[in-house]
Parts: structure tokens; sequence; C-alpha cells
């Protein structure tokens, strides 16, 4: 379908694609093999200025919005989503910066995440504070001019790859939500330190690590915001980033349904092309019917996203929501109408399935998307 | 040091078909490409301009359509374009080209370096290149597969060659055409493809160039193509068998009685 994007929109989605096509395609499954982290490839995204597509233009970047940098990600999640993730995470962590930070602060950070030299990472989750961000263990303490942190983060994106890191932490347990809040701790920081990589089902390209803070040290002047706002600004982070993850699921949807069809198309069963069973035809109108809404859905949440920064919680999750269960039932069905071929990895469809699961799962469970959606819905009932 | 990079429109090899009647290349929904040996020759001039500074000016001989690959070398970090661009330019050979890019060189004003990739995928000629320089009257080396010194005199280039490769030193202004060993080429960048839409290419027709038509176009080609075929694939082969041996000795050989 045609969307009526604007030159430089197209622009930006042909860059992704031939960089998808070039690039990411034919690195895929050696990348998912070796679970070797995509240095070359973020290297080219960074060479072809796409890690600043929506970095204000007086920080160096391209200036452009959320709907911009999904139709990046659309090409990169077709490509891989183990990939897509590791360039996605940067934005993740750039956001608190963009949203929250002081002046200096996206001065000194936001220009190198923009070209690329540094990539940026998000650190929220704990072992105890996945769904429920309230039970965070660690914290931060005001000692002279330096905060000191304390604690464990897990399952951090592209943890050990990112120079940058926007981490939350309790400085007011007493406070509660209002007790937590934002800062910016750097790779070269004392006290900080990386655990093992994680093994993982899918996304294998990309880097899932602990950050472990000892006593670790920080300039007083790395707080993002004001003391006591960190769960405003994941929230304003999380509402901006999922369209992103959104987006992830239909790349990889339509990347599935691309495989599907030119597979039911060759593959003969009973003298004739498997795509002339209707059975097979069903299962294949119903990919592309579900893909198209879920893109449609993102796209429109995308813009009203840039349109309206104060209203974004409930677009964000139902397109997140709709898009990456999308992607699991069409992966799945992808590699059924592949049949054994499908479950082999001399075909790409079995670890399509394998990287569409993340997307339920990180970024906030789909579950917890729900809830949003349904609080939502509470709150403008309750207005009217 | 201003750099021209001299770069042709070629049918994409992966769906070039022969016309089975007339013999000639059918172009007939071919997608055309930079020759892709020009686009290492670019990359190798951006980067030298992103080392020691300068200007990369593009330059292609060809229809109005070729604006296409100007562009695209624009958003490979090309700075300037230039067009060559005329009918009477049609169905120029080797000479008549040579010519021609000779003039509109002269033109804007020559340049530091010239760089062309070693050969075009379509005619394989390889010689628009050195005939370029001998029209120019400057030094060049072809196949170089690494720069190794540059300064605003004089380039030590390598200079591939069956059995190993020649160090050159040579004196600018000069032209070297390239081999793929030399780099990478990058992609488009975003911000070069914004420069590349707004990008107003300078075209220049026979008469800018000041150029005496007897020497373009097929008038100016003493080159004519008889018949365009496509070579008979022969299924002659012979089998070697025997101990490993035997096997080298027949190939071998073989070998000798072929040379």
């Amino acid at each position: 379908m045609d969307y009526f994007l604007t030159e430089e929109q197209q622009m930006i989605v042909d860059l992704s694609r031939q960089i998808a096509d070039e690039l990411i395609i034919p690195q895929r499954a050696a990348l998912d093999e070796s679970e070797e982290f995509p240095k070359d490839i973020l290297d080219a995204v960074a060479k072809a200025d796409l890690f600043g597509i929506y970095i204000p233009e007086e920080y160096g970047g391209f200036g452009a919005g959320t709907f911009e940098i999904v139709l990046a990600l659309e090409q990169f999640g077709r490509g891989c989503v183990g990939v897509a993730t590791a360039f996605a995470a940067s934005a993740l962590g750039a956001f608190p910066i963009m949203i929250s930070g002081s002046e200096d602060m996206k001065r000194k950070y936001l220009p190198e995440i923009a070209t690329g030299a540094k990539k940026a990472a998000f650190a929220l989750t704990e072992a105890n504070a996945g769904s429920d961000a309230s039970g965070i263990q660690t914290t931060a303490v005001l000692d002279g001019d330096e905060w000191v942190l304390n604690g464990t983060k897990q399952w951090i994106t592209n943890a050990g790859e990112a120079k940058i890191y926007t981490v939350i932490a309790i400085t007011d347990r007493s406070k509660g939500p209002r007790g937590a809040s934002m800062f910016v701790v750097e790779d070269t920081d004392p006290g900080f330190s990386y655990g093992v990589k994680e093994k993982k089902l899918g996304i294998r390209a990309s880097s899932t690590r602990e950050l472990i803070f000892k006593d670790c040290r920080i300039p007083k002047d790395r707080l993002i915001g004001r003391e006591g706002t960190g769960f405003i600004t994941v929230m304003k982070t999380l509402d901006k980033s999922r369209p992103g993850i959104a987006i992830l699921g239909v790349g990889l949807g339509q990347a599935a349904l691309d495989v599907a069809v030119t597979y039911a198309k060759q593959r003969v069963q009973f003298g004739k092309p498997i795509i002339s069973f209707q059975a097979v035809q069903h299962m294949l109108a119903d990919m592309a019917i579900q893909l198209e809404a879920a893109r449609a859905l993102v796209y429109a949440a995308a813009k009203h996203i840039d349109a309206h920064p104060k209203d974004m919680s409930k677009a964000s999750s139902m397109c997140k929501v709709f898009a990456t269960d999308m992607a699991m039932k069409v992966t799945v069905d992808a590699v059924q109408v592949l049949g054994g071929y499908g479950y082999m990895r001399d075909y790409p469809v079995e670890k399509m399935m394998r990287d569409a699961k993340i997307l339920q799962i990180y970024e906030g469970t789909n579950q917890i998307q729900r809830n949003v959606v349904g609080q939502e819905l509470n709150k403008e009932y309750t207005k009217a | 040091m201003k750099i021209i990079v001299c770069v042709k429109q070629v049918p994409d090899a992966k769906d070039v078909r022969l016309d089975p009647k007339t013999n000639t290349l059918s172009r007939e929904g071919v997608q055309s490409i930079i020759n892709p040996y020009d686009r290492h020759a670019l990359e190798e001039a951006v980067r030298l301009k992103e080392k020691h500074g300068g200007t990369v000016i593009v330059l292609t001989m060809g229809p109005p359509q070729a604006a296409e690959i100007l562009r695209e070398s624009v958003s490979c970090g090309a700075d300037e374009a230039v067009l060559v661009s005329d009918r009477a330019f049609a169905g120029a050979d080797t000479l008549a080209t040579t010519y021609t890019l000779s003039q509109a060189i002269k033109k804007i004003g020559g340049a530091d370096l010239i760089l062309c990739g070693k050969q075009a995928i379509d005619g394989d000629t390889a010689q628009v290149g050195p005939g370029l320089a001998v029209r120019m009257d400057i030094p060049y080396v072809t196949c170089v597969r690494r720069i190794v010194e540059a300064n605003d005199q004089t380039f030590v280039v390598e200079r591939l060659m069956d059995d190993g490769y020649d160090e050159v030193e040579v004196a600018l202004p000069a032209l070297f055409t390239v081999v793929k060993e030399i780099n990478e080429p990058r992609l488009p960048s975003l911000k070069g493809k914004m420069k590349a839409k707004k990008l107003a290419i300078t075209t220049l027709t026979a008469a800018d160039i000041d150029a005496d038509t007897a020497q373009l176009g097929l008038k100016g080609s003493p080159t004519w193509v008889v018949r365009v075929f496509a070579p008979q694939l022969k299924g002659d082969r012979t089998m070697i068998e025997g101990t490993v041996q035997e096997q080298v000795n027949q190939l071998a050989e073989k070998l000798l009685e072929w040379c």
C-alpha cells in the first residue's frame, strides 16, 4: 500500500532498504550462529547518517521524528531483528537525554550518538524489577560532588558495546515512585563493569549483559533532569520508543511473508505449486492482512506521537501489542507454510520465529501494554 | 586537491540480455548502474578528499538519464557533477569518447588527479582511462590497487600485475585507473542523498566544450561493430584419470600443448 511518504522519508526507506539487502541479509544467518555483535554493519549505518535521524539538527542529527526512525527500523527489522535491536537500543538510550537532559548534557552526548561514534544503551531492568519497575534495587547516593551507584542491571541491550548508558536508580526510597532518578554512566567510569553475555533464543546478534555498579562514582551533573523524576523520564522514553519495537514486528512479518509466498509459488506437491491450494492461500492472505493492518497502525501511532507529545501512551502501547503479536503469528505460520524445510536452519524462517518472541516481551511485555491501554481507557471515560 | 572521477552508466550485468534477432544489447527494462569499477574510483577520490581536503567532481558523457549516476555519486561523497551530453556524441568509440572527455576536462579547468575504473563492464576495453591521459598529455598508471603516499606534487601507488605489483611514483597532474581491490565503496549517506536531490548538474554540450565535430560520436569513431554475438559454449571436455601423479603429469602436458 502507498503511504504517501515525502521525498525525504522515501530516501530514508531507500537507504535503509539498501543496507538491509546488501549488508544485513547476507550476514544474518552467520551472525545468528556466531552470536557476534554486528559492528561492521553498524559502522556502515553510522556512515550513512542513520544514527542521527531522530536527533535534533542543533545536535548534529537529521531532526526527524518517530515516524522516520520507524521507517528505517522497518527495513532493518526485515533484514534481522538482532541487528535492528542493536541499532534501536542506541536510540532508546539516547531518549532520556533528549527528553529530560540539560542543554549541556545534550551538547555533550547527542552529537556523538548522532554520528554513531558512540552507541547508547538504556538500563531499567533488574532481577526483581521487570514489569514492576518499583522493585528497583540499584541506588544512587550523593557524596559531595559525586553520585555513588550500587546495584546490578540485567539483560541490558548493547551492554559492553555502548559507551553511554542511561540508568535509573533509587535516590530516595521513602518517596516511592518519586524517589527514582536517571543518570548517565559512561563506559569508563570507575566501579562500572559488565556481567557475562547472555545466551538467547533469538536476536543473537544483539549483545545482552548485566551492568554492575560497585561504588561507581560519577560527577554530580550526570543526573538527567531533576532528582526524583526518573520514572517520568522512563515512561516518556518508553512511550516514544515502543513504535520502534512495533515496527520491528512489521519488518519481520514482511520478511516472513516474502519467504512464505516465494516458497509457496515454487513448492510443488500433488502436481501443483502449493500456493494454488486454498488452505495455503488463506494462511498467506491472513498473514498479509494482519501485516498491513499492523503497519498502518504503527505508522499512524508514530505520526500521532510526533504531533501530540503529551498524549502518547495509548497509541504507543496499542501498536506495540498489535504488531508484535502479529509478528509472532505470521512467523509461526511462515514456518508452517515451509513445512519441514521451514524448521531447518537452511531457511531463514525458523530464525524469524525465534526472533519474533522477544518482541512480545521486551520494552514492556504485551500484557503490560494491555494494562496501559486499559488504564488510558479508564481515564478517558472518566473525563467524559 | 581537485580530483575528477570519470564514471559511466552501464546496464546492470544481473539482467543483461542479447536480442536474439539483432544481436544487440536489449536495454529495455534493464536497470542502469554506475560501472562497478568506477565506484571504487569514486570511493578512493572521496577518501583522498577526506584525508587531504579538496574537491571531487564526477564527470560522465552520456544521455540525459546519465544524470542519475551523477546524483548517486554525489550521495556517496562527490561534491560536484558534470554531464557532457549532446546528440553529436552518440555512437562514440573509445577514441571519440576520450576526445570528448578531454575537451570537457579542459573546459572545467583540468584537475590535479583524474581517477577512472580500470574498465567498463559493458565495453570491457579498458582504453578510456589511458586514452584520456594521452589526450591530456599527463602520466597515467593503470590497475592501481593502493595509494601508498599522496601529496600535492607526487603520488606513490601500487599497480596490480599478473605476478605481483609494481610500485610507481608519479608526478601530478596524473590519471589512475583503479581495480576493485583498492577499497570497499561506501553506501550513500542521508546527507549525501539530500545534497544530490538539490544538486544542480552542470551540463556541457559539444558547443560548450569547443569540440571539433569531426572527432565526435560516430563520425569521430574509427571502430565499427560488424557483428555482436553470444559465443557458443562448447561442451568439449577431457577427463583425466589415474593416480594423482599421473593426473598432474597429464594435465601439465595438456597445458603445455595449449600454450
